[in-house]
């Protein structure tokens, strides 16, 4: 490709690809749909502080045009492009080429515990079903000015989980559901559980959800492994601090008959 | 043709960033039967990576603060080319609109009395960030998803609308009859099966332009459909040579360039410097904001705690400003080792400050670059960001020329003028998407329309059209080719020759664009779709140009190396672009003028 390079623009005056210090990778890449697939071999080039989805990009458009992969902000905050990287869930944006075994081929594969549509892109419907099931956000009134007060310590145990960017790597690798397909309709997953945590965690919320995430979430079922808190992008401390205090609230409920005097500030966690 | 899947609603809203989702939920409670179409999943719009804060002059931290000064602010920032009307609303409802999140669940920072913490940013006179940390734009997108979920809105994922389908009452463009808004056709990307939806208003709430350009801190959906949508049915748009170049995006490694490096950096104490140590940024304060701006490290540093007896730092300056200002001291060969500026807080401020107010920034720079931005300085240099042109709209109702089209966001022109204030944009989506969405569903209350026969059979033949070719252009290729044009020729400083070398293979592009091929099926293809979204890359890429030479004069985000100063002239004159069959013309138009109480508020001293 020849441009003209313009003098008014960086381009012009930032360095291009040290291609010294490029070098070609092997890539085996899961292709196929719902009727079947298979791992297909790649050979591409590698450039200096390049992240495998540069690389899934750079076979998408020299050696296969029509390879279906999710990708947005191309900078970890959306939480598009999971994937399963040498068998680990990861963001393909931000795992960079350095981190991986120098000279090994590079599996890529979709997240194993969502049906496939194509290539690396599942169909993550699931969770957004789940999503809907969740009991809305139902506030107290605003004081008398016509503000809502909160103190930023209150704020900030609710903050953590709302940092989740719904990559779904915590319900990819919850073992609960990853090789169980019938424990799904029963079974959020954690993901939710921080979802319930949060509203339950709300200063300003009203609605009680602690039945819910027993009965109808199956939270019962989430027997602590923390692979979630694992792989969470985030760092969330899923199991520790969502879904651990979230148990124990719902074991005060069940069996606390102290709990109809002192309401629901009985136990702070 | 096969089984074509239908639906009908009142409203359409194409897009579900910040602007679409709010636009839904008004629509929603407007008693609109109301549906929300993306080309991803939902929450994953652009808006997510919004990190900064939503501009609303709530005076929690600042009692001073007013919509009198945000809109002042926005409209000096915008060097007083914005729809008046527009600012002023916006500054007047911001404030509502973001303690209506509250209501939704959004849990931002508080201030010390627990109200929602305010931080400083460029442009704004006052700290009137509304935030949470340095990751906004993903507490809004959440609130108004789960928002959204919680009302039972429908939601159309993964599905791209590439037409707007009218009732054929008015006159013969690109292959079909224009007129009043019936619907929208596209094709779901998991399958590539087509679908209709009939829907008398549509509100085009898709972003921007950004992937036109090779270094942009835009995601793949910002290939102006929304633009190219309602330009191809006789809408009118507006000053779209406006573009923001960020100041600061990450400029190493090669493969991040572009990544956005949020404003937050500055607001909360950093500086730039070049490569020498010296901060620059003194050195380019222009006469139309010396009297706001601080001359002294001294001074500017004294700022951040006390804004009445000191001005802001240069660092504070519009982005316009400051990404010039990078731009210069690396052409003079000033410039990081990447070709960049020094971002520097880690000697300003505590590693626990920094974590606190900028965790989602110290994680990207660890992963992406291995700097740690607590003990060293990020390398930044300008990224494509935001188009201030947009659709031309009624600065109340958001309505477009044709009858059931509106805008809102990104997507809608005027509001910015000629160069956006960080912040304005959380705040923008949240305002216009709920007037859009309101006026929309009482458009529909009374309107029906019914799509004109023929129109699904000719859209449907257009997207499948790439399938049926042989030994054209890959459209990857072509994009890249695009790419590479827009950035050198119609970049963050133009010059007319280079313009016009960029317009006339801007046409040869499209001739291509006409031939290309894509390979396999039509199930989740990315070819294809990159070939759809090509098309209207290419037709805002040309407005872009086409404008761009017009304007002769320097503004915001327009700056010729041939016209370097702002004209009186220009200053008072948008530039209304429309297209017919493919080609694109102009007029000029005169700028709605401000009313003498609001004219009032500019000659204040002091």
């Amino acid at each position: 490709m020849t441009t003209t390079v313009s003098s008014n623009n960086p381009k012009a005056i930032q360095p291009d690809v040290d291609k010294s210090k490029s070098f070609t990778a092997n890539f085996k890449v899961w292709r196929g749909d719902s009727s079947g697939g298979e791992l297909v071999d790649y050979s591409v080039e590698v450039n200096e502080g390049e992240v495998v989805l540069d690389i899934i990009f750079r076979i998408q458009a020299e050696q296969a045009n029509d390879m279906a992969v999710r990708w947005n902000c191309k900078a970890g905050k959306c939480g598009s492009c999971s994937a399963e990287i040498n068998g680990r869930p990861a963001l393909q944006c931000m795992t960079r080429m350095s981190s991986l075994p120098p000279g090994e081929t590079v599996v890529v594969t979709p997240l194993r515990t969502f049906p496939v549509m194509r290539d690396l892109v599942t169909d993550v419907k699931f969770n957004y079903e789940k999503a809907k099931q969740i009991p809305a956000f139902r506030p107290r009134p605003r004081d008398a000015d016509g503000k809502y007060r909160m103190a930023q310590i209150d704020v900030e145990r609710g903050q953590e989980f709302r940092k989740c960017i719904e990559c779904w790597m915590c319900q990819n690798v919850c073992h609960v559901i990853r090789d169980h397909e019938e424990n799904k309709p029963s079974f959020s997953g954690p993901r939710f559980f921080i979802r319930l945590a949060e509203l339950d965690m709300h200063p300003l919320d009203t609605n009680d959800r602690k039945v819910i995430a027993q009965e109808k979430h199956g939270l019962g079922m989430c027997n602590i492994t923390k692979c979630c808190t694992e792989v969470c992008p985030e760092h969330i401390k899923i199991t520790d601090n969502g879904i651990i205090p979230l148990k124990e609230r719902v074991a005060d409920r069940k069996y606390d008959p102290l709990f109809q005097i002192f309401g629901r500030n009985h136990r702070k966690h | 043709m096969t089984e074509l899947e239908r639906h009908s609603y009142d409203v359409l809203v194409i897009g579900a960033g910040g602007a679409g989702l709010r636009a839904a939920i008004a629509a929603h409670e407007g008693g609109a039967r109301t549906a929300v179409v993306c080309k991803s999943l939902l929450g994953k719009a652009h808006t997510v990576m919004a990190e900064g804060g939503i501009a609303a002059a709530m005076g929690n931290v600042w009692p001073d603060d007013n919509w009198q000064v945000h809109f002042r602010d926005t409209m000096r920032g915008g060097k007083m080319l914005n729809n008046w009307r527009m600012a002023q609303l916006h500054a007047q409802e911001a404030p509502a609109r973001v303690e209506e999140l509250e209501e939704y669940g959004a849990l931002f920072d508080r201030t010390p009395d627990g109200l929602i913490s305010q931080r400083d940013f460029g442009g704004h006179r006052y700290a009137r960030l509304a935030h949470v940390g340095d990751r906004t734009g993903l507490e809004m997108i959440r609130t108004l998803q789960q928002r959204v979920v919680a009302l039972g809105i429908d939601v159309y994922m993964e599905c791209t609308i590439t037409r707007l389908l009218t009732d054929g009452t008015g006159e013969d463009s690109n292959g079909t009859n224009r007129g009043n808004i019936a619907g929208a056709f596209g094709y779901w990307r998991e399958t590539g099966r087509f679908v209709c939806f009939e829907a008398p208003a549509v509100i085009l709430a898709t972003g921007g332009i950004g992937k036109s350009f090779k270094v942009t801190s835009n995601s793949w959906e910002y290939s102006g459909d929304g633009h190219a949508l309602a330009a191809r049915v006789g809408a009118t748009l507006l000053n779209m040579e406006f573009i923001q170049f960020h100041p600061t995006g990450m400029v190493w490694p090669p493969s991040v360039r572009g990544i956005l490096v949020t404003e937050s950096v500055r607001g909360d104490g950093g500086i730039l410097k070049n490569k020498d140590g010296k901060r620059f940024m003194f050195d380019y304060i222009p006469e139309f904001f010396k009297a706001d701006t601080a001359d002294t490290e001294a001074e500017a540093d004294r700022w951040y705690e006390d804004k009445k007896n000191n001005r802001r730092p240069p660092e504070l300056l519009p982005r316009d400003e400051v990404a010039r200002a990078i731009n210069a001291e690396v052409k003079a060969g000033r410039g990081s080792p990447a070709g960049g500026a020094y971002l520097d807080i880690a000697s300003r401020r505590t590693p626990e400050y920094i974590n606190k107010r900028l965790p989602s920034m110290y994680h990207q720079f660890k992963e992406l670059a291995d700097v740690d931005i607590t003990k060293e300085p990020m390398e930044v240099g300008p990224t494509c960001h935001y188009i201030m042109g947009g659709v031309e709209v009624n600065a109340d109702t958001q309505a477009a020329v044709v009858p059931g089209l509106y805008a809102a966001g990104e997507v809608g022109g005027g509001m910015h003028g000629s160069n956006r204030l960080g912040g304005n944009s959380l705040g923008d989506l949240l305002v216009f998407g709920q007037r859009a969405g309101h006026y929309a569903a009482e458009y529909a209350k009374s309107t029906t329309a019914k799509i004109a026969d023929g129109q699904i059979e000719v859209a449907a033949a257009e997207a499948t059209a790439p399938f049926d070719r042989e030994g054209g252009d890959n459209p990857y290729a072509l994009h890249a080719e695009l790419q590479a044009t827009m950035n050198e020729l119609v970049g963050i400083i133009r010059d007319a020759d280079e313009m016009n070398e960029a317009l006339a293979r801007l046409q040869g592009f499209k001739q291509r664009a006409k031939n290309l091929t894509v390979t396999g099926n039509r199930q989740f293809n990315p070819g294809w779709h990159l070939a759809i979204d090509l098309k209207n890359m290419l037709l805002c890429s040309e407005m872009v140009a086409v404008a761009a030479i017009e304007r002769k004069e320097s503004r915001g985000g327009h700056t010729r190396n041939d016209y370097p100063v702002a004209d009186k002239y220009w200053g008072t004159q948008n530039i209304v672009l429309s297209e017919k069959d493919g080609t694109v013309s102009f007029k000029l138009q005169p700028l709605p003028v401000m009313p003498d109480d609001l004219k009032i508020l500019f000659e204040e001293p002091k």
